[in-house]
């Protein structure tokens, strides 16, 4: 009788669960739908796709065959180096400006994350009309100032033109990756220095040993993700120089548009899956290191 | 003394970094309030500064302004279309994979993950032969449905951290009062999740806004497009009205601007947040 009635209790709400059970896959799977759809749709459809055009071995003679090719990847490969690279570190000397705790520092970082706030096409574009050779703004001041008759051609000199773009692309993604290594040199217990300040150790001791080490895992993770968003980033080649002069100044993200919009989309898928051995390490390596980040 | 050198070397840090940070931004504008001939001339502030540039503009007197309003109304509605669907989208997702642990969520949420690190301009190119066959090249509903699928996955992966915070036990009480999954959804997990789901949609709203290279490729038609590439027309003048194009460039870069500022503390840090962590 009492381990009935000790019973009875337990086992209504254990088929209340069970019941709720069935009720939780059937509304997940219902409400994971939406976006499945959209996935595949979007992403495993087209992907898988091109995965096939790409399979046609002779776009990669051809790409191989073209002159330009060649001379994308070099430039697709300086860029990524030299802008990634640049980029990072002046985002982590940056970092170490804007957490000094005074109020003018702040209204500073308030104008500094500008570029990323405001949308690329006019920016990029005011560039462009800036560095103008003949009447941008740029010249037209070095000559007044400085009485150069004839300044840099900025974009129309080829090597001048791609430094030109890679300048362009740190402007713009410089803020973000400052505000994530600020955001990471916060998170730093601000102990550790005092201790160390108190030992006696000096400003490059304190980076050296307290500020890098904690920062490392943020810096190569921000890092990689740069690089692939940097693969990606067309508006800051196409939007200044077009590739140009002489369709000399392409990276493979240009490249590849430029083939599709001529109605050569073999090519155009060609010229992105031979980045692939570059990207899908990556890729994997950062999809363990952010779904890590979403258990913890 | 001291405190006075310091001080000294942190505004000779701040100046360069303002310059180059403001410059392109203050020529904008100095075009913007220039006319023809101040513009050819390079100065740095007009002789005769004037906003007869945007009285052009607002009255679409130039050729490549013809439908400034329309384009400017095209951008807005893509924006706020993106924001609403991906929010739909991606709450229901997080919601399914964070709290109801569905079956194959994790596994749909790293590849979701593995999407938004594809190169942007790498995915537009398959996306653009995938539109063709769809027969939704030249529609809204083409760039509309590319940046949902581009705004998602982030969406979903900052939900599913935010859900993850949120306490078991809420869940487990509202189950043994013998709430069902949909109850659940609509009365604990909705209301707590109110302020993800602003950023989340402000986040996706904002990189429609300023997007150019999707909706370059999808859509063509001058009534149709948005902005970004009613603007980039101009690139294939031989003598742009630049100043004409900076005073319309104004006008689409501030909206944006202002959300940001309104939101800053909330859109960073998100995807490496993991990484400070650790």
């Amino acid at each position: 009788m009492s381990t009935a009635a000790m019973t009875a209790p337990i086992s209504a709400p254990r088929e209340d669960k069970s019941g709720f059970t069935r009720d939780r896959a059937v509304w997940g799977a219902i409400m994971l739908a939406p976006y499945v759809l959209v996935f595949a749709v979007m992403v495993v459809y087209p992907v898988a796709y091109g995965l096939w055009l790409g399979l046609n071995w002779n776009s990669y003679r051809a790409l191989f065959a073209d002159p330009i090719f060649i001379r994308t990847v070099v430039n697709t490969i300086i860029f990524l180096f030299v802008a990634v690279n640049l980029k990072f570190l002046i985002a982590l000397l940056l970092s170490g400006f804007f957490v000094q705790q005074r109020a003018w520092i702040r209204i500073v970082l308030v104008l500094f994350i500008l570029p990323w706030a405001v949308p690329s096409i006019p920016t990029i574009l005011s560039f462009r009309v800036m560095l103008n050779p003949e009447n941008g703004m740029v010249n037209q001041q070095l000559f007044q100032w400085f009485g150069v008759m004839e300044g840099p051609g900025w974009l129309t000199d080829p090597t001048l033109a791609f430094v030109c773009s890679i300048f362009v692309h740190i402007w713009k993604s410089l803020p973000f990756w400052t505000l994530i290594l600020i955001t990471g040199r916060l998170a730093i217990a601000q102990d550790l220095y005092e201790a160390a300040s108190v030992d006696g150790a000096n400003r490059w001791q304190q980076f050296r040993f307290i500020t890098w080490p904690s920062l490392a895992t943020l810096y190569v993770t921000s890092t990689m993700l740069s690089m692939i968003w940097t693969l990606g980033d067309f508006n800051s080649v196409y939007l200044l120089t077009g590739g140009g002069p002489g369709d000399l100044n392409h990276v493979l993200a240009t490249l590849g548009i430029r083939y599709m919009r001529n109605n050569n989309l073999d090519l155009g898928i060609a010229s992105i899956i031979v980045a692939m051995p570059l990207i899908l390490p990556m890729v994997f390596v950062m999809v363990k290191r952010l779904s890590k980040g979403a258990e913890a | 003394m001291k405190k006075v050198l310091d001080e000294g070397k942190l505004i000779l840090i701040a100046i360069p970094v303002l310059i180059w940070t403001l410059l392109p931004i203050y020529h904008l504008f100095v075009l913007s309030i220039s006319n023809q001939e101040s513009m050819l001339a390079g100065k740095l502030w007009p002789d005769q500064p004037t906003l007869q540039n945007f009285q052009i503009v607002f009255k679409q007197q130039h050729y490549y302004l013809h439908n400034f309003w329309l384009q400017m109304f095209n951008s807005f509605f893509i924006a706020v279309a993106t924001g609403l669907i991906t929010l739909f989208v991606a709450t229901f997702a997080a919601f399914a994979i964070a709290r109801l642990k569905v079956k194959g969520g994790r596994t749909i949420m790293n590849l979701a993950l593995a999407t938004y690190l594809i190169p942007a301009a790498f995915l537009a190119i398959p996306m653009y032969k995938a539109m063709g066959s769809y027969g939704l090249l030249n529609t809204q509903a083409s760039l509309i449905l590319a940046m949902v699928a581009l705004a998602s996955p982030y969406a979903i992966w900052v939900l599913k951290q935010a859900s993850d915070k949120l306490p078991k036990e809420l869940d487990e009480a509202a189950v043994m009062d013998g709430a069902t999954s949909l109850q659940l959804f609509r009365l604990v997990y909705l209301p707590l999740m109110k302020p993800s789901m602003v950023v989340i949609g402000i986040y996706a709203l904002l990189l429609a806004w300023n997007e150019y290279l999707y909706a370059f490729l999808l859509l063509s038609s001058e009534k149709a497009v948005p902005l970004a590439v009613g603007l980039g027309l101009f690139l294939s003048a031989d003598d742009a009205p630049w100043n004409l194009l900076m005073a319309a460039g104004l006008l689409y870069a501030i909206p944006p601007a202002v959300i940001y500022y309104g939101f800053r503390k909330n859109m960073v840090g998100g995807l490496t947040s993991g990484a400070v962590k650790s």
